[in-house]
């Protein structure tokens, strides 16, 4: 998309692109060298940025996957002959397949699993490369044939200079698309905990595969053009500590955006030609001491700075005017038909739940019909909560029954139970906090798209995208924060964060809305007007289920009312007759002695 | 392979195994108690042989140096904040407590003649090496982890990269890039059966049973140990039952760093140590720790002596490729418990 105001940013864009684009006609071998090598780097630290700085997840492997697409064409290009764009494209699906192996067994599991899987992979390949006679053993492979492009053969690091950049810069420019998508979003959404994306439909699973995935193929391309442009390939490039180094690049760069790459590995590739001149001679001894240095500046930056230099960078240029595109002139998403006002929605029999020796819901039942709000109450305590997780499929009953629309959902992940229509806000809200609100509600229409990453990379979802936003823009004014649509959602008051979990779970077009204390926090008007939008919809077919502690509010709305009290079911009635029932007054007021 | 080299390549891994066990053990407490993920443990291996091996030979090791000036800097931060909160009385303790040790040993083996440094009893040697590597679990923990102890697991884990580099490029400069071997604790060897075994050997396995026996009571009967368990389980609870998970955090890696320095004082007469070999060591540990999920101990211990025996075995079937073979162990021990683990884990920023 074409900026429509020209900032300093853009300027300042426009002078390194022409500096890039220049630099190979005037720039001495030396620094063309270090660019060369800064620009394969920075591939490979976006991987990581996109990998630890947006998904939350990190491996310290980055260097093997280097290694596997450098010595696949290595060994490709010189034993078969075969044309390095066949190697690339091979190496390509060889990274993809151990990526998604390594993938598959460690990020199911909690978070250092992936780390720990990467260094031991990082590892064996590494020793392998060293061991292998085939692969030249220790002292590596040489005669690797020069890139040709268009019968152009880019024999040195001159011409060589113009496919790294492009590379980067088109990964780059790729990297961003895809963060700011739909795809996108849910990846944003991994560091805020799984459970709220799994309630809107995001397998989090397979985002955290695709990231490490697309972090793995960067990788690997940076490996491909290392081996041609090198000529030669031995094992120690690919080493752990390679790895490690990596990860320093994107953190010390600064690992929440796409050019702190870019910073870092210059950074580090520049310091580290400077001090393993420096060094040695300060200590009067050789080695690699600069990894002292280093080690040292990474502590410091995640002691006193964790999102690296590129936000201390940036503060000095005045940033592009935000975007505010008119988000609801998109045709609107198609919805979903309610079911007629009456018919039964959900409906749970005998439901428990334990924690181990703790029973927190014992044989609860109850039912929930389109176009009625169904209130919960009961004590702190009193399992409320836990019958909610397990009707959204958070955290599934030990016994009992549950179905939607006639369907059971027991078994069911909580994305699944989503995409049959049911979606649902949390107790402590779970907003993720820089993005803006219209982000945040954009990821409770996560079902509504279908456009993949590969669409996102290249902008061929504009159009889905823009009706997406749309959608979550109509719901926010809907339920009244219009104003406040591109602000960060953290900087809301507690209160409006719960309304804004509310336009997130109707953006998912639900047919039955699970509410988990929504008026906590809320003012008077604010609960009057919430009130007011919930009656709304309940008019408009849908079923609501609505967990909450203000009595005023709940008695004004419900029409049906279950109490709960130690997990179990204390009576159900309209909201009269529970007023006078003399085991609820008991449980709330205490017994008249 | 006939019997007498079946058992004898037992023999060396189940050595190695009770090494890579006692690191495992380590492993799992500093996680359980901070949640780092302690790479760095490897390089308190390296550091205990290392700096024995400079006594043996007379010298004045740098990790001395090293536990000084990590003293001093933990004495300017604490010191400045009781300073500045006048709190003058902690002064002494925040002096004795940090840079006491430390500074006692630099006198002591700079006051020393070469020879007579060399011609020290061998436990003496040991104790002085401990006495210097141990202290650097508790300074490096309040000067690296405690200031960002509330962080992500993952944030800890890059810092815990972060020390492991760091500690490696101050390994070279303070040993060289040569590798060392030491004294063993007894010469000679006991025959059992058709095997003969080295006294160093039987020390090995003597001092890693009576270490896990010593860690079981520390945890069972004390109630630093307790404190320890109950960080582990809820930080929260345990901070307000009174434990300081400071002290916790300090006191674990204090266990970290000993079992550590041992480990190496013990491996070092067996295999020549170099500034870097900590690393690989250190790794094998976690394996096993990691087959133990991180999280119980006897599994962890067991994991570890099966990585010895399958290190020692496949050492003699495919020597180029024991690393891969040993790395590779993780990725079945992985799969297993990717499969059979249903939910996915909560993981909070």
């Amino acid at each position: 998309m074409m900026p429509k105001t020209f900032a300093p940013a853009h300027a300042i864009l426009a002078v390194f692109l022409l500096f890039l684009a220049g630099g190979p006609l005037w720039l001495p071998e030396f620094h063309i060298t270090l660019l060369n090598y800064i620009g394969l780097y920075g591939l490979v630290a976006l991987g990581l940025v996109l990998l630890t700085g947006v998904g939350g997840l990190t491996s310290f492997g980055q260097a093997a996957f280097v290694g596997l697409g450098a010595y696949t064409t290595a060994y490709l290009t010189t034993a078969h002959g075969l044309s390095p764009w066949l190697t690339l494209v091979i190496g390509l699906g060889l990274t993809l397949v151990f990526a998604l192996f390594l993938g598959f067994i460690t990020l199911r599991l909690s978070g250092h699993f992936l780390p720990l899987g990467t260094i031991a992979w990082g590892i064996s390949l590494y020793f392998l490369f060293g061991n292998l006679e085939w692969l030249g053993g220790h002292t590596g492979m040489t005669g690797i044939p020069a890139v040709a492009i268009f019968g152009l053969e880019l024999k040195d690091g001159r011409s060589f200079f113009y496919l790294i950049w492009l590379v980067l810069l088109g990964a780059m420019l790729t990297t961003r698309n895809l963060l700011d998508s739909r795809e996108g979003r849910a990846i944003r959404a991994l560091k805020g905990g799984s459970v709220m994306a799994e309630a809107m439909g995001v397998n989090t699973a397979r985002s955290k595969i695709l990231i490490f995935t697309v972090a793995a193929l960067y990788a690997c391309v940076s490996g491909w053009l290392y081996a041609h442009l090198q000529r030669f390939v031995n094992p120690t490039p690919f080493s752990i500590n390679q790895g490690v180094e990596f990860l320093f690049m994107a953190v010390i760069g600064g690992v929440g955006h796409v050019w702190g790459a870019v910073v870092g590995a210059g950074l580090i590739t520049v310091l580290k030609q400077w001090l393993q001149d420096f060094l040695p001679e300060l200590l009067g001894q050789s080695g690699n001491f600069e990894v002292i240095v280093f080690g040292l500046m990474m502590i410091f930056v995640l002691h006193r700075a964790r999102n690296g230099l590129w936000p201390a960078i940036a503060r000095f240029v005045p940033a592009p005017p935000q975007e505010r595109h008119a988000v609801t002139t998109a045709e609107p998403l198609p919805r979903r038909q309610l079911p007629a006002a009456g018919t039964v929605l959900l409906q749970a029999e005998g439901v428990t739940k334990r924690f181990g020796g703790l029973v927190a819901n014992k044989d609860m039942a109850l039912t929930v019909k389109a176009g009625e709000v169904m209130a919960l109450i009961g004590p702190n305590g009193a399992g409320k909560s836990t019958m909610f997780n397990c009707i959204s499929g958070v955290n599934p009953p030990t016994d009992g029954h549950i179905s939607f629309l006639g369907q059971p959902v027991a078994g069911l992940e909580a994305r699944q139970v989503a995409r049959l229509g049911m979606s649902r806000t949390f107790q402590h809200v779970r907003l993720l906090s820089s993005m803006t609100v219209l982000e945040n509600v954009a990821i409770g229409a996560h079902l509504r798209g279908q456009k993949n990453y590969l669409a996102a990379g290249l902008r061929l979802e504009r159009q889905e995208e823009a009706r997406l936003l749309a959608e979550a823009a109509r719901q926010i004014e809907r339920v009244g924060l219009a104003e406040h649509m591109f602000d960060a959602a953290g900087s809301l008051a507690l209160g409006k964060q719960r309304i804004v979990e509310i336009a997130r779970a109707l953006a998912a077009d639900p047919c039955l809305l699970l509410l988990d204390e929504p008026a906590a926090g809320l003012r008077y008007l604010e609960k009057q007007a919430l009130a007011e939008l919930l009656g709304r919809l309940r008019s408009e077919g849908m079923g609501i289920l609505l967990v909450e502690h203000d009595m005023d509010f709940v008695m004004g709305l419900a029409d049906r009312v279950v109490v709960m009290e130690f997990g179990e079911k204390l009576a159900e009635g309209l909201p009269e007759e529970i007023q006078k029932n003399p085991a609820v007054l008991e449980a709330y007021l205490g017994g008249v002695e | 392979m006939d019997l007498q080299i079946l058992l004898l390549l037992g023999q060396d891994g189940l050595t190695n195994g009770a090494i890579y066990a006692l690191l495992a053990l380590a492993l799992v407490l500093v996680f359980a108690v901070t949640r780092v993920i302690f790479l760095p443990q490897g390089e308190f291996v390296a550091y205990g042989a290392l700096t024995l091996a400079a006594l043996q030979a007379g010298k004045l090791p740098g990790t001395v140096w090293l536990a000084v000036g990590l003293g001093v800097a933990v004495v300017l931060i604490d010191g400045g904040l009781a300073l500045k909160s006048g709190n003058l009385k902690r002064l002494p303790r925040i002096i004795l407590g940090n840079l006491g040790l430390p500074l006692v040993l630099l006198g002591l083996i700079s006051g020393l003649e070469a020879e007579a440094l060399s011609a020290l009893a061998l436990p003496l040697q040991i104790l002085l090496t401990l006495g210097i590597v141990v202290p650097l679990g508790p300074l490096l923990y309040r000067l690296v982890f405690q200031p960002i102890a509330s962080a992500t697991p993952l944030v800890l884990l890059i810092v815990a990269v972060a020390l492991h580099m760091t500690l490696i490029g101050l390994g070279l400069v303070f040993f060289g890039a040569e590798g060392f071997r030491t004294q063993p604790f007894s010469d000679g060897a006991v025959e059992i059966g058709p095997l003969l075994v080295q006294h160093q050997t039987l020390w090995i396995l003597f001092a890693s049973v009576a270490l896990i026996a010593l860690l079981y009571v520390l945890f069972e009967r004390t109630i630093y140990g307790k404190a320890l368990r109950a960080t582990a389980l809820n930080r929260t609870g345990a901070r307000l039952m009174g434990i300081s998970t400071t002290m916790a955090g300090k006191l674990s890696m204090g266990l970290a760093a000993f079992i550590g320095a041992l480990s190496g004082v013990l491996v070092s007469p067996m295999t020549t140590l170099y500034y870097d070999s900590g690393f690989l060591i250190g790794l094998k540990g976690f394996v096993g720790a990691i087959i133990g999920g991180l999280a119980s101990y006897p599994v962890a211990a067991l994991g570890a002596v099966l990585v010895g025996l399958l290190e020692s075995y496949s050492s003699f079937y495919a020597s180029a490729f024991k690393e891969v073979i040993v790395f590779t162990l993780i990725i079945p021990v992985l799969l297993w418990r990717s499969l059979t683990s249903h939910h996915v884990e909560e993981e909070e920023e």
